[in-house]
């Protein structure tokens, strides 16, 4: 296996708080890797920085060979990274398959002439789109609802049309930030069936959640946030042993 | 689209033929059963329909809150005026300083775009509205030490419109019919509306008028998504002053006379409560809420002296005052009763839509 991420050394500050200090870490191609901490450890702060909606303070990021262009969201998808968010983030006036369509929008590139005339290209490419967003909702699980306005599905869904819309900016590497909060056990099962079919089809997922059972189940490999430290990094069943990472979870830390 | 419940059986060519008639035949009857005052109001009524599609792309479609659009209005229409009136001795012709306009507008509203990135909301509303203050403050006082715009006097005897070698303000003669000129004028500005009009639907439909949307729904997901926001909102800004560059030539031609005074805040509320009345981003309700702003104030005008005359025997309040009261009175109702605007995008009210 060959690194897709190495993330060199991560600062972010929020005025006093520490959000991250120095994190290093590095994912494997097709790999799955879990970012687990206590609740505001930085896990969610490191997506942000990684992904460029923060700046960073201090650090760099070598994406598939090389420098990521932190700082700028939209390259940095360009790039092949994709993410959901925590507190879902649909466009939620618009509808499930325009949601998705959305996410082509870096993977096309008829401007406004080839808009306004209908230019065959255009028509060529926004038939392409539109067949790639239902490809990609029938994928998850929610072909069903591709009509319906974001706002309009229930959480599970809204949670699955989330990784859609990642997914059709035709990621190298996922990031799901706790993709199973508030989800019941079935829901959290098909969840996990899908992450694992998306490692099969050759995606690299980054994976924060909270469910420990989950984590440790599904990801290769996992590091643990504390207090923007990175306390460990490594197998599931070793991460489980080591101590540093007992104390962050039981809050014994003095 | 939407069809209606009852044409949904009718032919798409034959509701578009008829819409068609409906339009041609429209000044005639306006001229015959109101009067040339009345055709007057519609062809300025044509004038805001494209204003507000061109503000709707910036507020209805990418969600920017500009408080001084008319400011591209008025580019537009001074772009028109130096260059085809006796002020500087230009008499460029239509076809070119139509676009020049707009394109100068479209320069405009990059230049305004820019610094106004990173605010939204409020902010951007206070900014854009010093911008609209600022362009018409300028056109009051460049005319010294170089007089560019003649200030506040303004631009007179401005070229009226030629197409194919005939000028608009005079009546045309075809097969004995003697069409009058504002008939002429309003075939030419419902032409432009109606390209204004496909150019905004046709960009809504796009993956321009998706990234505006997104922009508008989420501006960290849209980021998130590959767009960069920052291009795209630039975008939305063009073609808005455009459309606004577009319209304020026209204006020009049309009233042969420009001054800054037309070009006030009170305008750039006008066109915004047009957008945001009639629906903001639904074309078909912006266009509807133009129509409605510009032949209410209209009505009143010209309706409230005969009203009390007929009720009470005299005018007891002057029909100019009254009127600003009834059309206050009117946007209040409307926002209370119909808040997101006279005719909203169907979708955003439907639980379930399928394609
Ligand atoms: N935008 C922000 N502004 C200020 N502080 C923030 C911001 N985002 C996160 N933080 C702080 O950074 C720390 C890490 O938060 P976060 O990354 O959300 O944690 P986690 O996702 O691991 O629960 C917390 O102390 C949080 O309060
Ligand atoms: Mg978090």
């Amino acid at each position: 296996m060959t690194a897709l991420l190495e993330a060199r050394n991560i600062g972010k500050r929020f005025g006093g708080v520490r959000a991250l200090q120095a994190v290093s870490l590095t994912i494997q191609r097709g790999e799955i890797y879990g970012l687990i901490g206590p609740n505001g450890a930085g896990k969610t702060t490191f997506f942000n920085v990684l992904t460029g909606l923060y700046p960073r303070d201090e650090g760099e990021v070598i994406f598939a060979g090389s420098p990521l262009p932190l700082g700028e969201p939209h390259r940095v998808a360009q790039a092949g990274i994709a993410r959901t968010f925590q507190n879902i983030r649909l466009f939620a006036n618009m509808s499930a398959r325009e949601n998705v369509m959305v996410g082509r929008h870096a993977r096309s590139k008829v401007g406004v002439a080839g808009a306004v005339l209908r230019s065959r290209a255009q028509r060529e490419e926004e038939a392409a789109i539109s067949r790639r967003a239902d490809e990609l909702l029938a994928y998850v699980g929610i072909n069903a609802r591709a009509g319906d306005l974001a706002k309009n599905l229930s959480y599970g869904d809204q949670r699955r049309l989330e990784i859609a819309r990642a997914l059709a900016t035709e990621p190298q590497l996922l990031a799901l930030d706790e993709p199973a909060a508030g989800m019941n056990a079935t829901e959290t099962a098909a969840l996990r069936g899908l992450i694992v079919r998306l490692r099969d089809d050759g995606f690299t997922v980054l994976l924060i959640e909270h469910d420990i059972k989950l984590v440790m189940g599904l990801c290769d490999r996992i590091a643990v946030l504390d207090y923007g430290q990175k306390i460990a990094d490594d197998v599931p069943a070793a991460v489980q042993r080591n101590p540093k990472v007992i104390e962050a979870y039981l809050g014994t830390t003095a | 689209m939407s069809a209606g419940m009852n044409n949904a059986r009718m032919p798409r060519n034959v509701q578009l033929a008829l819409a068609v008639i409906a339009l041609a035949v429209l000044p005639f009857m306006v001229s015959a059963g109101l009067g040339n005052t009345w055709l007057r109001v519609l062809d300025f009524a044509l004038l805001y329909v494209m204003l507000a599609l061109g503000l709707n792309i910036v507020v209805g479609f990418a969600g920017l809150l500009d408080l001084g659009y008319i400011a591209f209005y008025a580019v537009g229409a001074y772009v028109y005026a130096l260059l085809a009136s006796p002020h500087f001795g230009l008499h460029w012709p239509v076809w070119a300083i139509l676009p020049l306009g707009a394109l100068a507008a479209c320069g405009f509203g990059v230049v305004l775009g820019a610094p106004t990135l990173r605010l939204r909301g409020d902010y951007l509303a206070i900014v854009t509205l010093g911008f609209g203050e600022i362009v018409r403050i300028f056109m009051n006082n460049l005319n010294a030490p170089v007089n560019i715009t003649n200030g506040p006097k303004g631009i007179a005897s401005i070229d009226p419109i030629q197409v194919g070698g005939h000028a608009l303000a005079q009546p045309l003669e075809i097969f004995g019919v003697t069409v009058p000129a504002l008939v002429l004028t309003y075939y030419f500005f419902l032409a432009l509306a109606l390209l204004v009009m496909l150019a905004g639907l046709r960009l809504q439909n796009s993956r321009i008028g998706r990234a505006w949307a997104a922009i508008r729904e989420d501006e960290m997901a849209a980021k998130a998504c590959g767009i960069n926001t920052r291009n795209i909102k630039l975008l939305a800004f063009a073609m808005g002053a455009s459309f606004g560059g577009l319209a304020g030539g026209l204006f020009a031609s049309f009233q042969e006379f420009v001054s800054p005074e037309s070009f006030s805040l009170m305008e750039s509320i006008m066109v915004l409560c047009m957008v945001v009345l009639g629906g903001m981003g639904h074309i078909p309700g912006v266009i509807l809420g133009a129509l409605v702003l510009t032949v209410l104030p209209e009505a009143f005008r010209h309706g409230a002296g005969p009203v009390q005359q007929a009720v009470f025997g005299q005018v007891l309040v002057d029909p100019e005052n009254l009127r600003m009261l009834l059309f206050g009175l009117a946007l209040v109702a409307v926002m209370l009763y119909r808040p997101s605007g006279l005719w909203p995008d169907p979708r955003h009210r439907q639980e379930f839509n399928s394609r």
